[in-house]
């Protein structure tokens, strides 16, 4: 049966979008992350405007595909993505929720302005295990784009660290 | 007069082009780091520059009105074609030869991007904010390592004093500009980038300083890539990386 009226509306949709989890981090929804920008529904056809976290991360193609998949569920009968690259996303963006999400998930979340970082910094990242600051840095780079490993002498504990950005 | 259109088409290509090949050449390293953290940070560097490609060869079509795929000018073009700077295709050499090459151009990069993020033309401006986090991150990881090297035992400071000798004569070539450049800063959609080299010198020498190295070699005053003109380094380069979509065209994942 074909339906005379929508019953998509902008709630909606960002509802379904809050149910679609980063495929990597996926305790927090990508509408957390940051990444969903617009929403513009036009009977049951629905625009998402999304912009890029990182340049090369992979998951950004799973996040269309789950867009797609999830807004086709609810009836949606064309899904149109845009890319929106200005302006740029940043960490500063996740909200104290989605951090305290991150580091209940066992990865510390981003700690300073995405800016402020300088050569040798002797910058300690609390553990997201034991909130200790006796830690040190094992690499700048880590699993997924996004994060960095770290190691707690505390509780002697490697552990991810979600990049300042 | 240089249509403008065609003028940002170059110019994107060779911000793509740049980023592709350095991101080909740092993706040799894959399984073979010196250590695993280095393995992991030089193939995540090179997943960034591979995206940042992308982005930028995907706008570079949409400027002209293209339907030419990121896949396609990257794979389907030959090395005279091709517009990147020298430096990127110079084959990767030891670890200490890769962070002095990646700092050079990082360098670089972060200064022409936070030039170009505030560019007129609003996607340009977006892709470049992006592009200079990624920067900013990878000087910063291969600025430490030219110092710790320098300051390391006499071999390191030896190869990374070798990898600058080398690697210096390829400097002026990074700096290059055409009539594209003209054109675009004409029209105001990017800065004159001339004013980038003295910063960069500035920024390179204080950082040569720190690792206790020396500038022994001169400067060619050469301005090759953009003109299509490479090394022998980067028809093997492409060898490698075209050869599956010439041998079998469209082959998709």
């Amino acid at each position: 049966m074909v339906k005379e009226v929508s019953d998509i509306t902008v709630q909606k949709v960002w509802d379904v979008l809050n149910q679609i989890p980063d495929p990597d981090i996926p305790v927090i929804s990508i509408v957390e992350l940051g990444i969903v920008r617009n929403v513009a529904v036009k009977g049951n056809n629905v625009e998402v405007t999304i912009t890029p976290s990182y340049s090369g991360c992979p998951a950004m193609h799973v996040f269309k595909e789950d867009i797609i998949t999830a807004l086709t569920n609810i009836g949606a009968q064309k899904v149109e993505i845009n890319i929106a690259h200005s302006p740029a996303w940043t960490t500063d963006w996740l909200s104290n929720n989605v951090k305290e999400k991150l580091k209940n998930y066992g990865i510390a979340p981003p700690e300073q302005n995405s800016e402020t970082e300088v050569l040798f910094s002797n910058k300690k990242i609390t553990c997201p295990f034991c909130s200790g600051t006796h830690t040190k840095r094992t690499s700048q780079f880590g699993s997924t784009p996004c994060k960095a490993l770290w190691y707690c002498n505390n509780c002697q504990q490697p552990f991810e660290y979600f990049k300042c950005y | 007069m240089m249509n403008t259109k065609n003028a940002l088409y170059n110019f994107c290509l060779r911000l793509a082009d740049n980023n592709l090949i350095l991101a080909q050449r740092l993706a040799e390293w894959c399984s073979k780091g010196p250590i695993l953290e280095e393995d992991l940070a030089i193939t995540n560097m090179s997943l960034d520059l591979f995206g940042q490609a992308e982005s930028f060869y995907d706008y570079a079509a949409a400027v002209i009105e293209s339907n030419s795929s990121a896949d396609e000018l990257a794979f389907l073009r030959s090395e005279r074609e091709y517009l990147n700077t020298l430096m990127v295709e110079q084959p990767n050499g030891d670890f200490a030869f890769t962070m002095m090459k990646q700092m050079l151009f990082s360098a670089y990069t972060k200064l022409l991007y936070e030039s170009l993020s505030k560019s007129v033309d609003r996607t340009l401006a977006g892709l470049s904010a992006k592009a200079l986090k990624e920067a900013k991150y990878h000087l910063r990881h291969s600025s430490e390592w030219v110092i710790r090297l320098g300051n390391g035992t006499n071999e390191s400071k030896e190869r990374v004093q070798f990898a600058l000798n080398e690697l210096w004569p390829f400097v002026d070539d990074m700096f290059a500009m055409d009539e594209n450049d003209e054109a675009l800063i004409t029209i105001g959609v990017i800065e004159n980038t001339k004013d980038i080299k003295p910063k960069w010198l500035m920024f390179i020498k204080q950082i040569l300083e720190e690792a206790n190295l020396q500038i022994t070699s001169n400067t060619n005053s050469i301005s090759c890539g953009i003109k299509g003109i490479h090394t022998e380094h980067l028809g093997h380069l492409l060898c490698e990386m075209q050869y599956l979509q010439r041998a079998y065209p469209g082959a998709k994942w």
